[in-house]
């Protein structure tokens, strides 16, 4: 009971229920994890080895590291411990709220670290060779092989489609939290009737498969050289396949979300900061520079948040308005499973797939409290 | 705030909306009543092959589109009404099936098959979404508190993973000799081939679906659970309710705007489901109403895009959604309209 201090007796379990809750919990949290955990135990081991019928071999990678390709205790501790100071790194941050000079520390040594990795690896092999001898920290231990993840990087130029989602991400996490950061707080704070009405058209507009958006877009945007000529003569773009036009196009798509998020949040911030403001002369305008602006950030870091993920994730819009050499990474990621004819190919899709969700992995180990009060805002609130 | 400051800060967002969401679907309207077609002309051509004695000519007369003097296509518009509706819902073809009293022909044309299962995969996963998500919040209410942070870290991943690549991730378990697929095969003791026809693929997508979503519907009803009235809670249990019944009478009615809050945007996602069939590779077997578009957007094989009939199905697409969205939404207004005057 002493581990509940305020939990009131109306949520305390008998045993067997608390049993079964706790079951249902471990259960749930294996099925979340499990596609991805797999995947990137596939991305890791050679073909005969991924797509093993034995889960055993998936993990331990015989095959593997019969051909050459292991991971011994030496690098495995490495690696371990690595993750264990960027993880403390980070926990410093949240706890903290702010980049200190003990921040900076942890990411040199979790840099740091990383280098040490490569070399330390060579070295334990050079060690290995010179004498002759396994000792126990050099013995292969388990087949891994990053050679899947340096074809699609380099080989076959991931980077390229990485530079452009890096791009359009950007550029849509800039746009819509500028023009939006202004709108959420013009409506928060702005008593007319029109704000509601302004919002529930958002909702609706919310609702809008965007399919049905880029069929609108497209002719223009194919077309647009034409149609722009009386504006700009000779040089008018074509809007097709230009990552700016994309940057624009899902910005406007992510308003309606967007605004919402942050009218909630301006909500919160109470109005008697800017009326201060205001009586000591401030125009609207200012008083959004001077009093609003210092204490926005955890709110526009939240809509950020979601802002990228948008952005990042998107197939749909980038699929048609892109063509294929300006393309982000999630549309350029088809290319690969639709020529998987060998399985080596397949091996690749799968890294593939690992380096796209990596980021995001990072992400929400670090912004995972942004992330749970991003969607629990405008739900509570109302 | 005066109007003139209020429209200074909502100007640029207003701005965006319309020129990119209000603008499109003014454009879709038209363009779905709208039709654009090279022009063609009749060539009349002299064909020459030679022969004995004299070369053997016929006159051949060719339809080819007609070029201006850059060597390009000459397009001309035409309004062509509902043709494009038409041509998408086939209603010779509706009434030919019905009274032959031929179901399965009716879900073979495109449109009637997207939507069959668009919707199907709507109301099914919603229910499954709202009941999961509430039972892994009701759950992890009662778990350590120091496991809570790790669990919702682990539960977040399948809601922001990129949806292509978490149907991916889960298409590989399940293909051919994939993982999971195995595990299945020795429980059942029988050959399976997942990927073979369409119901199976339908039940992956739904439960990538409720893995996908699930995380979502979670966390908003834990925040809920947070602020539960503990008090009623409380004399709930002196008055001597069952667990069921305090779950039933004081806790669901507490979140029931969050549940409403929950069903209206998973009715607007899933009914935009697409990333599943790009996922899982299903376009053979099974195809929603967003991918119909966007196939139809998508160049063709001599690249020409149907864009007029993309926009008619996405005008249909979006009346779908008006239906689907009026009862709920009509309700929450309704609801919010007795708080303000309550």
């Amino acid at each position: 009971m002493s581990e509940y201090p305020d939990m009131p007796r109306s949520f305390q379990l008998s045993r067997s229920l608390k049993l079964l809750s706790n079951g249902f919990l471990s259960i749930w949290c294996l099925i979340a994890l499990f596609p991805l955990l797999w995947i990137t135990l596939m991305s890791l081991k050679y073909p005969l080895d991924a797509f093993s019928a034995n889960p055993l071999v998936v993990i331990f990678g015989p095959g593997t590291k019969a051909a050459g390709a292991s991971v011994n205790f030496f690098d495995l501790l490495m690696v371990i411990l690595w993750i264990s100071v960027a993880f403390l790194g980070i926990k410093h941050w949240q706890v903290k709220k702010n980049l200190g000079p003990k921040n900076l520390l942890y990411l040199g040594i979790s840099i740091g670290w990383l280098f040490a990795v490569f070399v330390f690896a060579e070295l334990s092999t050079s060690v290995q060779r010179l004498f002759g001898v396994d000792f126990f920290f050099t013995t292969p231990l388990v087949g891994m092989t990053t050679e899947h993840f340096q074809s699609v990087w380099i080989e076959q130029e991931f980077y390229k489609q990485f530079f452009n989602s890096l791009l359009v991400t950007a550029g849509v996490v800039s746009i819509s939290l500028t023009v939006g950061t202004l709108a959420g707080y013009g409506l928060a704070r702005s008593g007319s009737g029109w704000a509601f009405w302004i919002l529930m058209i958002a909702l609706v507009f919310r609702a809008l498969p965007h399919s049905v958006l880029v069929s609108g877009y497209l002719p223009w945007f194919i077309n647009s050289a034409e149609w722009l000529s009386p504006f700009f003569g000779e040089v008018a773009p074509t809007l097709y396949g230009q990552p700016w036009a994309i940057i624009v196009v899902l910005a406007s798509i992510n308003q309606p979300f967007t605004i919402w998020m942050l009218r909630s949040f301006f909500q919160n911030i109470p109005r008697e900061l800017d009326e201060a403001a205001r009586i000591d002369g401030c125009s609207h305008g200012e008083a959004f520079v001077r009093v609003i602006i210092p204490v926005m950030w955890p709110g526009v870091l939240t809509a950020g948040l979601f802002s990228f993920l948008l952005a990042y994730n998107d197939y749909l819009v980038a699929a048609l308005l892109l063509d294929a050499q300006n393309q982000t990474m999630v549309p350029a990621i088809s290319g690969y499973f639709n020529r998987e004819t060998t399985s080596t190919d397949q091996v690749e899709a799968v890294a593939a797939a690992v380096s796209i969700t990596a980021p995001i992995f990072v992400l929400v180990m670090v912004f995972q409290k942004q992330l749970v009060s991003g969607l629990t805002q405008g739900a509570v609130k109302g | 705030m005066k109007n003139r400051t209020f429209i200074g800060f909502v100007g640029p967002s207003l701005f965006l909306m319309a020129l990119f969401i209000a603008g499109p679907l003014f454009s879709v309207v038209w363009q779905s009543l709208h039709v654009t077609q090279p022009v063609y002309i009749q060539v009349e051509t002299e064909v020459c092959t030679p022969g004995f004695l004299s070369q053997k000519c016929t006159k051949e007369t060719q339809t080819q589109p007609k070029l201006d003097e850059n060597g390009k296509i000459i397009t001309e518009t035409k309004f062509s009404g509902f043709e494009s509706y038409r041509a998408l819902l086939k209603p010779e073809l509706i009434f030919k099936h019905i009274s032959e009293r031929n179901w399965l022909g009716l879900t073979n044309i495109d449109f009637y098959k997207a939507l069959r299962f668009t919707l199907t995969f709507t109301l099914i996963t919603l229910p499954i979404v709202l009941v999961l998500g509430l039972m892994i919040a009701l759950c992890i209410n009662q778990a350590l508190q120091s496991l809570r942070g790790p669990i919702i870290f682990v539960s977040l991943l399948p809601f922001v993973i990129t949806p292509v690549i978490g149907a991916l991730s889960i298409r590989w378990l399940f293909v051919g000799d994939g993982i999971l697929s195995i595990l299945l095969e020795w429980l059942l003791k029988r050959e399976i081939a997942l990927f073979a026809q369409g119901w199976t693929i339908e039940i992956l997508m739904m439960s990538y679906r409720v893995w996908h979503v699930a995380p979502f519907a979670f966390i908003v009803f834990y925040a809920g659970l947070q602020t539960v009235n503990r008090d009623s809670l409380e004399s709930a249990i002196v008055d001597g309710a069952t667990r069921w019944q305090r779950l039933q009478l004081v806790i669901l009615p507490h979140l029931s705007p969050l549940i409403l809050f929950v069903s209206i945007i998973h009715l607007m996602d899933s009914y935009r489901v697409f990333e599943e069939v790009i996922g899982f590779r299903s376009e053979a077997h099974v195809i929603s109403l967003q991918w119909l578009t966007y196939d139809l957007l998508t160049p063709d094989d001599t690249g020409n895009r149907l864009i007029s009939r993309a926009s008619a199905s996405s005008m249909l697409t979006m009346i779908g959604i008006i239906f689907l969205l009026f009862f709920p939404l009509s309700r929450s207004w309704r609801e919010h309209k007795l708080r303000r005057s309550g």
